[in-house]
């Protein structure tokens, strides 16, 4: 479903990486690698159409539907929304009564998907770095996304927590034949949930299965 | 009082600008920009005096100059770290402009007066036209844009990565706040009127937690200090301003304690 060849990128004179070669397909759970600043965030920003390539081909169906869960939110204790009303902001416009009413259970399938039902009326501000993350991913997933992208969002959470959140996306990830490319730094999470890993290394990137993946490709610095 | 032709006009004119202020209000807040609309109030006061010194209206004078600097500001630069500080330095330069505006026109000083503080018992029956058809252009903006504007207002970044259009967004609302403050400082005055773009916001945030509902109690707070503060500066002749913005004030506070209490309880 995503096949990129010869993929490169530039920001004026300083290249990002160059001859990128690799298929994503469909329920694939995979990893996104590499040290800080190796190109991880430029590519998914590609893949989105956030930012163009420089030269290079990339295949993608589903373009609209990619579901992305970035690392940081601006949101603070004082945040006034609650967790519905924060998922519901990615919710089509609409004045159709039947429209709204699917609306409305598509919110309360998605409140349940991700265990939120109990927890929907609290202010976000108030919420736990999980119960936050939850939120942001019930609201990627809202337009039915087939690819979900997840930006280190384990990043800041627990361990139990970062577990029982990747549980979760696992879970999405078999039932729904839902696609996953999971940005991170964590060695343990990679070997336990996804299913390949894409390692940025020198400028390009290759691919790796997981039994081959090592301690050392998670460090920070390149 | 409402035998009175000017308290009728007064009633009218500031029920729609508390209406428009109340909505762009939620929105003032959840985008971090009390600063901003509070120096675009100075702006405005630059823009009035402007206005009477080279013979058009104060309101246009003013609408002139809130549009033109709240699309320079939000095409200077996204981070807001260097926004505040440039918008400091805008905002005195501004000021120190309507001063010198207003003493190079023969106008009295009673009119500077009126613009800083407001004047809405003086309002005639064709100002209260122009205010109710701008306000009615500022409600609309806000009823198309509705959903994607909550999405960027309420979580940029979630709205960036669904592919939002943040960038015109943010202009289209700048420019709707330069109008806003234009109309509701011919109540309140320049000086005071982010009192009703920023203060009945930021008090629903801490009551209810849906948009709609954040609407409702800053539209309805906003309501009850104009028509409260007419209500008292009729019976009182104290000023209008000092009414509404002590109501709003107040109401703040008890909204900031009812949070904390609830947080404790």
């Amino acid at each position: 479903m995503i096949e990129a060849k010869n993929l490169t990128k530039r920001f004026g004179n300083q290249l990002v990486f160059q001859d990128v070669n690799f298929k994503i397909n469909q329920g694939d759970f995979l990893s996104l690698i590499g040290p800080n600043g190796s190109g991880k965030t430029t590519l998914v920003k590609i893949l989105m159409g956030l930012e163009p390539k420089t030269s290079g081909e990339l295949k993608l169906d589903h373009k609209q539907t990619i579901g992305y869960v970035p690392q940081f939110r601006n949101i603070d204790n004082d945040y006034p929304l609650s967790m519905e009303a924060f998922i519901r902001l990615n919710l089509k416009f609409t004045l159709s009564p039947t429209k709204r009413r699917a609306n409305d259970q598509l919110i309360q399938e998605i409140l349940k998907k991700t265990g939120l039902t109990a927890l929907k009326d609290r202010p976000l501000g108030l919420a736990s770095g999980g119960e936050k993350q939850k939120a942001y991913l019930a609201q990627a997933l809202l337009n039915d996304p087939k690819i979900l992208i997840l930006d280190e969002s384990t990043a800041s959470l627990d361990v139990e927590v970062k577990m029982q959140l990747m549980d979760l996306v696992a879970e999405l990830n078999k039932k729904y034949q839902l696609t996953v490319i999971f940005i991170t730094h964590d060695y343990e999470l990679t070997k336990k949930y996804t299913t390949k890993a894409l390692f940025f290394q020198n400028k390009t990137l290759k691919e790796v299965p997981i039994s081959h993946i090592s301690e050392k490709m998670f460090e920070m610095e390149g | 009082m409402f035998e009175y032709e000017f308290m009728r006009q007064a009633f009218i004119a500031s029920t729609f600008i508390a209406i428009t202020a109340g909505i762009v209000g939620v929105f003032v807040v959840s985008r971090n920009m009390s600063f901003l609309s509070h120096t675009l109030s100075e702006i405005g006061f630059a823009g009035a005096s402007f206005g009477i010194l080279v013979g058009i209206s104060p309101l246009a004078g003013m609408i002139l100059f809130t549009i033109v600097s709240s699309i320079a500001v939000g095409s200077l630069s996204s981070e807001s770290s260097r926004r505040e500080a440039s918008i400091s330095a805008i905002s005195s330069l501004f000021i120190g402009l309507g001063i010198l505006f207003l003493s190079l026109s023969s106008e009295s000083s009673s009119y500077a007066t009126n613009i800083l503080f407001g004047s809405i018992v003086g309002i005639s029956a064709k100002e209260v036209q122009q205010l109710v058809i701008l306000a009615v252009v500022v409600i609309a903006v806000f009823i198309i844009f509705y959903k994607p504007l909550s999405f960027d207002s309420f979580d940029h970044i979630g709205a960036r990565a669904a592919g939002l259009k943040t960038r015109l967004l943010s202009i289209a609302f700048l420019v709707t706040l330069a109008l806003s403050v234009s109309i509701g400082a011919q109540i309140v005055g320049s000086l005071l009127v982010f009192v009703l773009l920023t203060l009945p916001g930021a008090t629903a945030k801490y009551l209810v937690h849906t948009i709609p509902k954040l609407l409702m109690v800053s539209v309805g707070l906003s309501l009850v200090g104009v028509w409260l503060g007419l209500y008292l500066a009729f019976v009182t002749n104290w000023p209008v301003t000092f009414f509404i913005s002590s109501f709003e004030v107040l109401a703040y506070f008890c909204g900031l304690t009812y949070k904390n209490w609830k947080l404790n309880h």
